[in-house]
């Protein structure tokens, strides 16, 4: 079994003993196939119990092990050791606050996700006699893409619109109310929309558009807001053009 | 929460973390050489306004070394603006033809032919041809 020695570079903060954050390396044998995931669960079970970071499926489904990895926001559990030849920088998240070592604090992210509402809002009543709500495969297909958002967090890491405007709803957020919006089944969009066309909305977004850039499922946040940005100005030109049509 | 989370200030660093901060920031910048044109633009009519000898002395400033570099490097700027925005069109206006997304390609080569052919026709009025 093939094996490399990796030098791991961990940012560590205490929040009972530290200041601040401070580096620390960590030398250690790894196997050729490791990801980085392995190799701090390595650090943890035979070098240093007292690290800590956030895991559990081990196969990019989860979204809990979102870090940096050097520098640039990546799932642990799909970033393989091989593929980094130096030192491997492993830091928490950007842009959002540090709990303990590479735990985040990750309450505004869940606040603005409840606050889009990405849930469905029938715009109907369910068919009386029990049966589903109908929907063609060219209607789930408008909106699958972005089901997929499996919540990591990589794309606020990734956006600096989020770092430098933390009231940002964010790229997740919008792509999960977006989401919604097309499902032929929902009819919460007037709702979602005070939420995410408001200026904290789409409207700080400046398509960076590294959100789609970093996404390990692929789900392009930023083509979602691009097309939330043109549906909410077709809704202001209606409104104020058009008044007698419904919204 | 522990009580005592630790927020990282951030820096202009983040430019130069990865190169697609820079592109990005590169077509942020090309702006100041459109709106910059657009000004001489403006400019210009108005030396036409006012008449045969300030037009005259419009277009011989327009010969200058300095503008000559200016006319270049803004068209720089907007080629590189303009066909990366095209490149983005299909995020923006996704289409669906049955079940079926219309390809990327099909979207932004609509959008540069119609640019190519609204510059001919430009060029055209211009009497270029």
């Amino acid at each position: 079994m093939k094996e490399r020695q990796v030098e791991l570079e961990v940012l560590r903060y205490n929040p009972e003993t530290d200041r601040e954050p401070r580096f620390q390396r960590y030398s250690i044998t790894c196997r050729e196939e490791w990801v980085v995931l392995d190799a701090l669960n390595h650090v943890k079970e035979t070098v240093d119990p007292t690290l800590s970071y956030r895991w559990s499926c081990h196969m990019a489904v989860c979204g809990s092990c979102g870090m940096m990895i050097d520098g640039e926001p990546k799932l642990a559990c799909k970033t393989f050791l091989r593929d980094y030849p130096g030192v491997i920088r492993v830091e928490p998240l950007a842009h959002f606050p540090i709990e303990r070592d590479l735990v985040t604090v990750i309450d505004d992210f869940m606040a603005k996700l409840a606050r889009v509402k990405p849930y469905l809002i029938p715009k109907e009543p369910a068919p009386a006699d029990g049966s589903e709500y109908l929907q063609t495969p060219a209607e789930l297909k408008k909106f699958k893409q972005f089901t997929l958002c499996i919540n990591c967090m990589l794309c606020y890491a990734a956006c600096p619109e989020y770092g430098l405007i933390p009231t940002y709803i964010g790229p997740a957020a919008i792509a999960l109310a977006h989401r919604y919006n097309q499902d032929s089944r929902d009819g919460g969009r007037a709702i979602r929309q005070e939420e995410i066309a408001a200026t904290e909305g789409v409207w700080e977004c400046s398509f960076v558009g590294a959100c789609s850039e970093v996404c390990p499922e692929h789900v392009d946040p930023a083509g979602a807001i691009q097309q939330v940005k043109i549906k909410s100005t077709v809704d202001w030109y209606k409104k104020h053009l058009m008044p007698w049509t419904k919204e | 929460m522990s009580g005592k989370p630790y927020v990282r200030a951030m820096t202009s660093e983040w430019i130069v973390r990865h190169p697609r901060y820079m592109r990005y920031m590169v077509r942020e910048f090309s702006c100041l050489f459109i709106g910059g044109w657009t000004l001489l633009l403006v400019w210009g009519l108005k030396q036409l306004a006012n008449g045969p000898v300030a037009w005259t002395a419009f277009l011989e400033a327009l010969k200058s070394p300095a503008s000559i570099v200016f006319h270049v490097l803004a068209l720089g700027f907007a080629l590189y603006h303009s066909v990366t925005w095209f490149n983005l069109t299909p995020k923006a206006l996704p289409m669906q033809r049955g079940e079926e997304f219309v390809p990327d390609r099909v979207i932004a080569g609509a959008h540069f032919v119609v640019w190519g052919l609204l510059s001919i026709a430009i060029l055209v009025l211009a009497g270029a041809f």
